[in-house]
């Protein structure tokens, strides 16, 4: 259980949790001055459950992300400096500034690329899983997905192929309530996507987002099914996401003080300062500042880095279209 | 050398590639079938067409996997078992059915490598049966491999005799790019000679099976074998012609295209595609942009019309180009004398 966690694991986790935050609110910031090309979707608020679902993976597990990726990519041991080129579009970015952030991939890591299509990742993570079953390893494979996500048949296809299979995929839907600038009051018809997972014939919990060990507890039961091959596994985590769906979005769709109420009661970083203190300081308040500084200056580093860094040559236009041709 | 039909010598390849690469996986509705039946009968089908007859008893379910009717969960399985490592030949039954799994081939097959900046491969195979002439209506008779063709990151091959079509799908097989193959129903039963060890043809080299000043004919999958029955009436009447089978659309042989024109100064494409942006087209317009000042008249393209394929076989025929349409496109060619 997660509480078993070493204070050096705990530190981990949250440093990891942290780098996610102060990934995405410096973006946020940094989008604003125009030097960040394209459009960027934010993870901040759900940064419990990419590191909760994560922690117990090995890089020989794989995950498939979504257009909110960059806290799976660092959840999964993404090279931060090499996301944050990637976001910029420079030519030692993590896919040599050929896919931004909707497109951050790193293979010896076990993280087989954000995805811009909504759905397209579940498909993906299944037959991640059959080459895990033909191993025989007890590796596994996750499918993160949004509320959003939980309404393309892709997802539907994928979840039956991987209970008709038994394949080891974990489907982890994490429902921040809306999908783009629709609430999922009105767009999930059943409104309770767990109970959709268990239709399809796989056991589905649904966790707190905002709790760290909610959400690890919770991996680690799907974990021991999946990888005894028992087949897949749904986590609904509820959660929220801090900004907008994209960055620029007026969200309108939400009420005023919404966000700032959320700030305050679902923020996974509060949550697990409170949790230490609760649970008698495995971790102690100085120990969590030391990280919060360490995280400060890595984000510090990488922006500068990657505002440095040179775009890439006209000559990787090209490129790495096909092996060969 | 034995006779061997299309679809035993793709079976073949099948066989002959899983049993050499353990990393070569078969997925797609019914590839083995009797799954879920009463009477507990394994392989009940061996594929719709019978192609893949025999791989699941010789190398078991977990290499041979039946799915449901889930072409997008097919073929995104086969593209993410590729990035874990394994080498996956999907089965999408008939061509017409990409459009129910169309996201998964061109946005996410085709473009993984490159938008993840090279670091990847998608060694997929799809393989798909197309084509009109068998009654099956609209939906279950179509010559999408122009679609596919458009897309970069894609490879599309169109065999159109069982020799190619061994070596193309083992090609296809160990190439580390995704490969989009596609198998004429027509030609399924048709044989020719194909030897009985492994062995590649290469994509983006033309076939030439004819040789004559006259004409240049390029011709695809199906067309091919009607267009040797054109030129074979032909003959008789003196007239000789280049025969070029591209074998693969993607990529193109253009340069044994070009060569051919500069001598012959005449070209007619024959395409199963409805006319409109196709493969035909494609090829028209590569020539009269860059073959334009050996053409000594107007390139002709032999395609169906721009409709559905019909299902009364009166219409189907008239859908289909057959000889006379080419040997026809062939003689407007060379009135045109100048």
């Amino acid at each position: 259980m997660a509480m078993a966690l070493t204070p050096e694991r705990l530190g981990f986790v949250y440093r990891q949790m942290k780098l996610i935050r102060e990934f995405e609110e410096r973006l946020h910031t940094e989008i604003a001055t125009g030097e960040i090309p394209g459009f960027t979707h934010l993870y901040s608020g759900q940064e419990a459950v990419a590191v909760g679902v994560c922690e117990p993976l090995s890089d020989a597990d794989y995950i498939a992300s979504t257009h909110r990726g960059h806290g799976h990519c660092i959840a999964k041991g993404c090279d931060v400096p090499g996301m944050m080129k990637e976001i910029y579009g420079r030519a030692d970015g993590l896919c040599k500034g050929k896919g931004g952030s909707m497109h951050i991939a790193d293979f010896d890591r076990g993280m087989l690329g954000a995805n811009a299509i909504v759905g397209g990742g579940p498909p993906l993570a299944v037959g991640a899983a059959i080459a895990c079953q033909l191993k025989g390893e007890g590796r596994v494979s996750v499918a993160f997905g949004g509320d959003g996500s939980c309404n393309q048949g892709t997802v539907f296809e994928a979840m039956n192929l991987a209970v008709v299979l038994k394949a080891p995929v974990i489907f982890v839907f994490e429902n921040n309530g809306y999908s783009e600038h629709t609430g999922v009051s009105y767009a999930v018809g059943s409104k309770d996507i767990a109970a959709r997972s268990r239709g399809f014939g796989m056991p589905a919990e649904t966790v707190d987002g905002s709790d760290f060990f909610a959400v690890n507890d919770a991996m680690r039961r799907a974990l021991t099914v999946a990888r005894a091959g028992d087949g897949p596994y749904t986590l609904e985590a509820i959660t929220t996401r801090f900004f907008g769906h994209f960055e620029g979005d007026p969200q309108r769709y939400r009420a005023k003080d919404e966000v700032a109420r959320q700030r305050q009661s679902m923020d996974c970083l509060k949550l697990f300062r409170a949790r230490m203190e609760a649970d008698g300081g495995p971790l102690k308040a100085t120990d969590l500042d030391a990280i919060d500084a360490q995280v400060m200056a890595r984000i510090e580093a990488a922006v500068a880095d990657a505002k440095a860094a040179p775009p890439p040559a006209e000559s990787e236009l090209t490129t790495d279209v096909y092996i060969s041709y | 050398m034995p006779q061997l039909s299309m679809r035993d010598a793709i079976n073949q390849a099948l066989h002959q590639e899983m049993a050499r690469d353990p990393r070569v996986i078969v997925l797609g509705e019914d590839v083995s079938g009797g799954a879920g039946g009463t009477s507990g009968e394994r392989e009940a089908s061996g594929g719709i067409f019978g192609v893949t007859k025999g791989l699941l008893p010789k190398f078991g379910a977990g290499r041979v996997i039946d799915t449901p009717i889930s072409e997008s969960a097919i073929v995104g399985a086969a593209a993410g078992a590729a990035l874990a490592g394994l080498r996956p030949v999907a089965e999408l039954m008939f061509a017409d059915f990409v459009g129910v799994c169309m996201d998964q081939i061109y946005n996410q097959i085709a473009k993984f490598r490159y938008m993840f900046g090279g670091k990847t491969t998608c060694p997929v195979v799809i393989r798909m049966a197309m084509g009109a002439g068998m009654n099956m209506g609209a939906q279950h008779s179509q010559s999408i491999y122009a679609f596919l063709t458009a897309v970069p990151g894609l490879k599309v091959v169109v065999p159109s005799n069982a020799y190619d079509a061994k070596g193309l799908l083992i090609q296809a097989i160990r190439d580390d790019d995704p490969v989009m193959f596609f198998e004429h129903k027509a030609l399924y039963p048709r044989k020719s000679e194909v030897p009985a060890d492994p062995y590649t043809v290469a994509f983006g080299q033309a076939n030439v099976l004819r040789e004559g000043d006259d004409a240049t004919v390029v011709a695809i999958g199906r067309m091919v074998n009607f267009a040797e029955k054109a030129l074979d009436g032909l003959a008789a009447q003196g007239i000789q012609c280049d025969l070029i089978d591209p074998r693969t659309t993607s990529p193109l042989d253009e340069k044994t295209i070009l060569e051919s024109v500069e001598n012959t100064g005449r070209l007619i494409v024959v395409d199963e595609s409805p006319p409109r942006c196709s493969v035909a087209s494609d090829i028209a317009a590569m020539v009269a942009s860059r073959g334009f000042e050996s053409l000594r008249a107007p390139v002709q393209m032999v395609t169906p019309p721009h409709s559905p394929v019909p299902f009364s076989p009166a219409l189907e025929r008239a859908y289909v180009p057959g000889p006379q349409k080419i040997a026809d496109a062939i003689r407007r060619t060379l009135d045109a004398r100048r």
